[in-house]
Parts: structure tokens; C-alpha cells; sequence
């Protein structure tokens, strides 16, 4: 077995788009890391007491407040005079990043804290069930966005929680997926050679949530990215440097693998309303690649 | 040295002696004095410290945890809705043994909205894990904080302390205080050295899952620290007075309680104006008394049989209510006796000076002349009953 | 004192999550290995090992039997057995 920082014997469900991720980014910012976790299921599957899958110093304190507890982590080691050396992570699930815990990741970007915030987007609040929270997508069946005779599951796109990060004016905002593993470890590199708060946003899909076998995972993921619903994209003081181009697949490929997506497959009008969710995404971050390879 | 100072400006300046390397605050009035004294000393370098300056009280309550699990010494303060938004913070800090110090300035709770002093807030916090203790003047304000970090940094104790001083009676104030010398803070209190914390070199989860076959072991260690920490305070305030020459009991402080007949309860700022006429009514013969209470958490219950079992009558005066039920500090006064063989024929309790209504001279004697052989279960002193016929229609 | 509940590094490795297998298990053939790492990358697990091409393989203890690496492998080195045939496929 290779030696990574989050270890084996983790309870996260097979298949697990989230540990899969998580394990990423902790052996791409290696051994000098502090990481701050926020309640979810990270959290919970990786450190129940006695043991820990951690093997870096963890602490986890409340749902909502990881980047304000990573604030004081930074700040402690900054008045220590370790902070050069040591990489300080906060992170949490879309519902602790994008809705209870928006505020304290926003006085964390403000206050130019030199932490990389990492929010895993599975795109609902898996840990207690799959509810939707503000990073769910539209038209997505969850356990509060049900899809019944007169509602075809959310009803709001997902919150633009990129672009919310890079309002604050920060170096480095970026989206990765567990599709494209190395590409997560290279974002999270790029990220701690930079200075100041980082953002970064990595869909995670969920078997259990999004109900599909668990070893789709990873096309999963993958297709999200290649339908343009999930564009992977990187900001750079603001500036956008950096898209993942597609030759863009129908968005049905991708919602045709998910049983949380299994209700708009005979509903073509729906459909196209998630297919202009796609479009508008080809067309803002100029996804499309413009020469087609050869394949 | 003798020093005419405001109350924020006296804590301000004892926490700068005590060497916090974390502080972070939100502002609420009337906290407000204690940490734009701090803000200042860090920008002209009086203070080493990182000021953090945060988007709410709850992350006030969150940097501070994550810097004192990092190793560092820290410092909030807030008070009435920011202790209540820092709720979910303050069980967070006490259940993973953190020495966070913080004062709150206490200050009456919404609706409706009212800046001035009662003691609802802290009160409210009563069951998160926090020690309590409640200074009666600026002095022991300023002194409380140099007991809250040795106490709560003490290896066998390892909880967070909050020092209770009464909105703008205490922090606006302004009193004669014995401030001491930096060689003093440093005698008395050495540089913290944690029992855990985050380190590269060894490195622990901390804040984990705790099931059922765990959880409960957490809370009845708590519960038994507490214990402890009623042991622990007179031994820290013996080595305060040999450091600092002011010797406190630290639990409660007995005033003419000897052989009263009537004792009066309570806590906070207030004590000082019971103690003006409990003189009054000494001099004029009359046997009364106070019994003030500094350490609110742990409740000093022993302390409190001991100094109240021979008085006939008794006065519990609370500046909070438990809406529904009995005034918080009453119901625990007469659970002390509950069941004893020895203790005060009558136990009553007055509800006095919420949302800063003045707790005069004449309202304590009011409560001594209320305090007969018929027991009062929550008597309101100073009411105004022409306010309580005026309706919505 | 009780009550931080600090835990140890990498302690989780005390639970062996294999046991959670039901009906299959990746076989790691060795054949056609082109040595690309994938598999070692997605295991949610973190419980693939190998360095050079046809030395892959998982640690059974752990490997909950998602099947991510099989479904990635670009070679299909990787298969899904079922889980009975445990002892003749080691």
C-alpha cells in the first residue's frame, strides 16, 4: 500500500467521489499541512473516535465555521513564525461552503488569510440524507427538492460559488473534478505556491446521492465536465487563465447515468432548460475546443 | 501602580501584560472600548499579537479555537447577542478542553433591542462548559483575567474562562485600579504550554466523532473538572495575592454574614451598591448582609451552604429571568438547601434591573423590606405597573 | 484528564473496511500493465499500491470492491471477480 496522508479503513461509502478527492488534495499539499475540516462527511467517515484516517495534524470544530477556525490556525502560526513553512487547508461539502458557512469563508477570503479553502461538491447535503443546498442543480431530485406531478425536482441553478469567490478579489480561484485526478493535484499545487486565500471547488460525485453504481464515479464526473455543466476553469487575480476545452456531449449522457436526474428523461422540454445551462457555460468560459482532435 | 482608568481601558491593558498571541473580536456595544484598546497597542507595536479583525462574533469565537489548538495563547470578548451568536462556539471550545479567555460585557438580550446592562446573556450561556466568574468592580476585572488564564491554562483544567463585568457600569466606568507591572503578570503567570495542539511534527485529530461509547465520558469529565476548578480557585487566588497583594476568595465573598438575618444574594456590579447599605443598616442596627457570588460557573454550592445555613431569611437577587420558571440564580440557591437539615427559613427571589433599569440604594432596601416570612418566588423590583396597562388595541 | 479525544495519526487503518465487500472484487491481472497510475489515483480508498508496470495491485483488507479501478483501467488489466472465487485469485 503507497504511503498517502489520508489513510485507509475510512468508513465513506464505496465508491466515495469525496474521499477519493480528499485524498488528492491532501498527498498533492503533502506532510506540512494543517487541515481544518467543517461537519460532513468527510469529516465523519474520516475521524471517528478513536481512530483517524488523518495523517497530518485535522481538527474539525463546527458545520459552519472551518475557514474562520483556519483563520486562527494561520494567525497562530503566523505570530509563532512557522507560517512559511506549513500549508493550512480549510475545507469543507458544498452545503457548509456555499450556505451556513458563506459568511465565514468570506471573511476568511477578505482578510487575506493564506489558506487554500477546498470545498468538495457533491452537490447536496449528503450526510444527512440528500437534501439540496444552493450548489444543487437545477432540476434535481433531492429529499426537499422532490420531484412530484408538478415539480421536476430544484428549482434554482446551482449558486456561482466561483465566481463568488473571485469577487473577493483574490489570486486563485479554481474548479477541478474527480474525473480529472492529476489536474486536482496540479490546482492544489499551483494553489500553495501562491500566497493569500485560494478557493477551489471539486465536483465529487456521490453514488449513494445521485444514485448510480459506484464504479461509475469517476465517468461520472467526468462527464459532467464534457457535457460543459461542470466547466473547469481557473481565475488568476481575477482573470480567467485557464478552461478545460470539450468537444461538448449532450447534457442527457450525463443525467442519463444518475437516478437523481432519472425523471427528465422523458421530459425533452426540461431537458433543454439544463442543455442552455450547458450552452450558456460553452459559450461564457468559451469551452468549446476549436479545433476537434483527430479521434 | 495606581492608575484612574476606565474599566475596557484597565482589561485592555491587562490582557496586553498577559501576551495573547491571538486575539479577535467583533464589535458590540459596550464591548466595544476593550478591544479598540487592543486593536491600537497592536498597530503601534505595544502588543506582539495577531488581530484578527472578523465578519461576526461566531467567527470571533472560531479563530480564537483554531489558535489556541495551534498552541497560542488568545482573547475575545463580546457580549449580550454576540455571546448568543457565539453559543454553538463556546460548547464547541469548552467540550475540546481549549483555555480560550474572553470577558463579556454584560448586556440584556433582544427583543427589544437595549444596550445597556443585565446578565441574561452570560447567564444564558450557564451549561456550555465555561467558567464564570463575575467581577463586583474594576479592579477585579482587571485582576479576574489574570486568574481566568492561570486558571484555564492549568493542566488539570483545560477549559475556557469568561469573566462577567457589567455593561458600561464596569466598562465605562471609571475607578481607581492598582494596575501591576509586567514583571508581576509574568511571575504569576507563566507563557502557555499546551497539553495538545496542531503540530506537523506529531500529528492529532482533534474535534472527532465521539458515538455512544464515548460521548458521555466527555460531559462527565467535564462535570468533574468543575468540580476540581471549585478546588483550584483558592489555591490560584492564595498565589494572586502573594504575587499581586489583593487576596480574593474567588468563589463567594461573604459581607456581614455572620450573624445577619437577612442576606441578600447576587452577583456582579451590584454588590457594591448592597455592600453601601448593608452599611446603612448596620449602622442603624439592623442584621443584614450579602453573600456575592463571583464564580457563577462552577457553582459553588458548598461555599454557599456553609455561608447562608444559620441565616433566617434570604434574598436571591437575579439581573436575568428563566422565562417560564424560577429566576435562574434562585432556583440554584434553593437547590443548595434542598434537602438539608440546616438552612434559611425563607429563600426569595427578586427579579431587579433588566435592560439596565438602575438598581438604586432604594431598591435594595426594597428587597429587605420584602424579605418577610412570607417567601416570594419571583418578585420584579422597580416595575412600573402604568407601562402594564397600556395594550396593543 | 478525558475528554479532548485527539486521536493518533492514520489510526483508521485499525478498521478493515474489506470486510464490506459483497459480491466482487478487482483482480489485478498483471498483463498488461502500461504502469499509468490511474488506478492508484481514483481508489477512493487510497489502498492501490505499485510503482512499475504489472505490479498493481490492492489491499484487500481495505478495498470496499467499488470497482472504479477496473472501470478505469485504459487496458483492462483490471477485472471484477466474484467474491467467492477470494482464495483461487490471489
Amino acid at each position: 500500500m503507497s504511503n498517502h496522508f489520508l489513510s485507509p479503513g475510512h468508513t465513506a461509502c464505496a465508491g466515495c467521489g469525496q474521499s477519493l478527492a480528499a485524498r488528492l488534495v491532501i498527498d498533492a499539499s503533502g506532510p506540512n499541512t494543517i487541515v481544518v475540516n467543517n461537519t460532513g462527511c468527510l469529516e465523519v467517515f474520516s475521524t471517528k473516535y478513536p481512530e483517524t484516517a488523518w495523517e497530518v495534524p485535522w481538527i474539525h470544530s463546527l458545520f459552519e465555521n472551518a475557514a474562520a477556525v483556519a483563520s486562527g490556525v494561520e494567525s497562530a502560526l503566523r505570530y509563532l513564525g512557522k507560517k512559511d513553512g506549513i500549508n493550512v487547508i480549510a475545507q469543507g461539502g458544498d452545503g457548509s461552503t456555499a450556505d451556513i458557512g458563506l459568511q465565514a469563508l468570506s471573511g476568511m477570503l477578505e482578510r487575506g488569510h493564506d489558506i487554500l479553502y477546498v470545498c468538495y461538491d457533491n452537490e447536496a447535503y449528503m450526510n444527512t440524507g440528500v437534501q439540496r443546498s444552493g450548489l444543487t442543480p437545477f432540476n434535481t431530485n433531492t429529499s426537499t427538492s422532490p420531484v412530484t406531478n408538478s415539480s421536476s425536482g430544484n428549482i434554482r441553478p446551482k449558486k456561482p460559488m466561483p465566481e463568488i469567490a473571485n469577487a473577493h478579489g483574490i489570486a486563485y480561484v479554481a474548479t477541478a473534478s474527480a474525473g480529472f485526478a492529476q489536474d486536482i493535484q496540479r490546482k492544489v499545487k499551483k494553489a500553495m505556491s501562491i500566497k493569500g486565500p485560494k478557493y477551489m471547488q471539486i465536483h465529487v460525485p456521490c453514488p449513494l446521492g445521485w444514485r448510480y453504481g459506484p464504479e461509475l464515479t469517476f465517468e461520472v464526473a467526468k462527464l459532467a465536465v464534457d457535457t460543459g455543466l461542470y466547466p473547469l476553469i481557473e481565475y488568476e487575480n481575477g482573470k480567467l487563465t485557464g478552461v478545460r476545452q470539450i468537444q461538448p456531449k449532450p447534457v442527457e449522457e450525463y443525467l442519463k447515468a444518475q437516478g437523481r436526474f432519472k425523471h427528465l428523461l422523458n421530459n425533452p422540454e426540461e431537458i433543454k432548460k439544463i442543455q442552455a445551462i450547458a450552452d450558456a457555460n460553452i459559450e461564457k468560459y468559451n469551452l468549446r475546443v476549436v479545433k476537434p482532435e483527430g479521434n | 501602580m495606581k492608575e484612574f482608568l476606565e474599566g475596557s481601558l484597565a482589561v485592555g491593558e491587562i490582557i496586553r501584560l498577559c501576551k495573547p498571541g491571538v486575539i479577535s473580536a467583533y464589535p458590540i456595544t459596550p464591548q466595544t472600548h476593550i478591544v479598540e484598546e487592543l486593536a491600537t497597542m497592536v498597530c503601534e507595536g505595544k502588543l506582539n499579537s495577531q488581530f484578527v479583525n472578523v465578519e461576526s462574533e461566531h467567527s470571533a469565537a472560531s479563530v480564537v479555537l483554531g489558535a489556541v489548538a495551534t498552541g497560542v495563547r488568545v482573547y475575545t470578548a463580546t457580549s449580550s447577542q454576540g455571546l448568543l451568536y457565539m453559543a454553538e462556539v463556546l460548547f464547541n471550545i469548552a467540550g475540546m478542553r481549549l483555555p480560550v479567555v474572553m470577558t463579556c460585557a454584560n448586556r440584556a438580550i433582544s427583543a427589544p433591542i437595549n444596550i445597556w446592562n443585565d446578565q441574561q446573556d452570560s447567564v444564558s450561556m450557564r451549561d456550555t462548559g465555561w467558567v464564570q466568574l463575575f467581577a463586583e468592580d474594576i479592579q477585579e476585572a482587571a485582576d479576574f483575567h489574570l486568574i481566568a488564564y492561570k486558571l484555564a491554562e492549568d493542566k488539570s483544567v483545560m477549559l475556557p474562562v469568561m469573566v462577567c463585568m457589567d455593561g458600561f457600569i464596569l466598562t465605562h466606568g471609571i475607578e481607581t485600579v492598582d494596575m501591576p507591572s509586567q514583571e508581576q503578570v509574568d511571575k504569576f503567570l507563566p507563557a502557555y504550554k499546551p497539553l495538545y495542539k496542531l503540530d506537523t511534527e506529531n500529528p492529532i485529530s482533534m474535534g472527532l466523532l465521539a458515538d455512544p461509547d464515548y460521548y458521555m465520558e466527555t460531559r462527565y469529565a467535564l462535570q468533574e473538572t468543575h468540580k476540581d476548578v471549585l478546588n483550584l480557585i483558592p489555591k490560584i487566588t492564595a498565589d494572586f495575592a502573594k504575587v499581586f497583594g489583593r487576596a480574593y476568595n474567588g468563589l463567594v465573598e461573604e459581607y456581614y454574614t455572620k450573624d445577619a438575618e437577612r442576606v441578600i444574594v447576587a452577583m456582579g456590579s451590584v454588590c457594591g451598591t448592597i455592600k453601601e447599605v448593608v452599611d446603612e443598616l448596620r449602622a442603624k442596627g439592623k442584621k443584614v448582609g450579602l453573600l456575592k457570588i463571583t464564580s457563577y460557573r462552577p457553582f459553588p454550592a458548598q461555599a454557599i451552604y456553609e455561608a447562608l445555613k444559620n441565616t433566617p431569611k434570604v434574598a436571591v437577587m437575579d439581573r436575568a429571568v428563566s422565562l417560564g420558571s424560577f429566576a435562574p440564580l434562585y432556583s440554584e440557591i434553593k437547590a443548595v438547601f434542598c434537602s438539608k437539615k440546616k438552612k434559611p427559613q425563607v429563600i426569595s427571589s427578586f427579579v431587579v434591573g433588566l435592560g439596565g433599569r438602575d438598581i438604586t440604594k432604594d431598591s435594595i432596601k426594597e428587597v429587605f423590606r420584602l424579605l418577610t416570612a412570607k417567601e416570594l418566588a419571583g418578585e420584579f423590583i422597580d416595575l412600573k405597573p402604568e407601562l402594564l396597562k397600556e395594550s396593543y388595541e | 484528564m478525558y475528554g479532548p479525544l485527539t486521536s493518533k495519526p492514520g489510526t483508521s487503518k485499525n478498521n478493515k473496511t474489506g470486510s464490506w465487500r459483497i459480491a466482487t472484487r478487482p483482480k489485478y491481472l498483471q498483463k498488461n500493465c502500461i504502469g499509468c497510475k490511474m488506478c492508484l489515483l481514483v481508489c477512493p480508498e487510497g489502498c492501490i499500491s505499485g510503482n512499475e508496470k504489472n505490479t498493481f495491485i490492492c489491499d484487500y483488507s481495505y478495498c470496499k470492491g467499488c470497482g472504479i479501478c477496473a472501470m478505469i483501467c485504459p487496458k483492462k488489466d483490471i477485472v471484477m471477480v466474484k467474491e467467492e472465487s477470494t482464495e483461487k485469485d490471489k
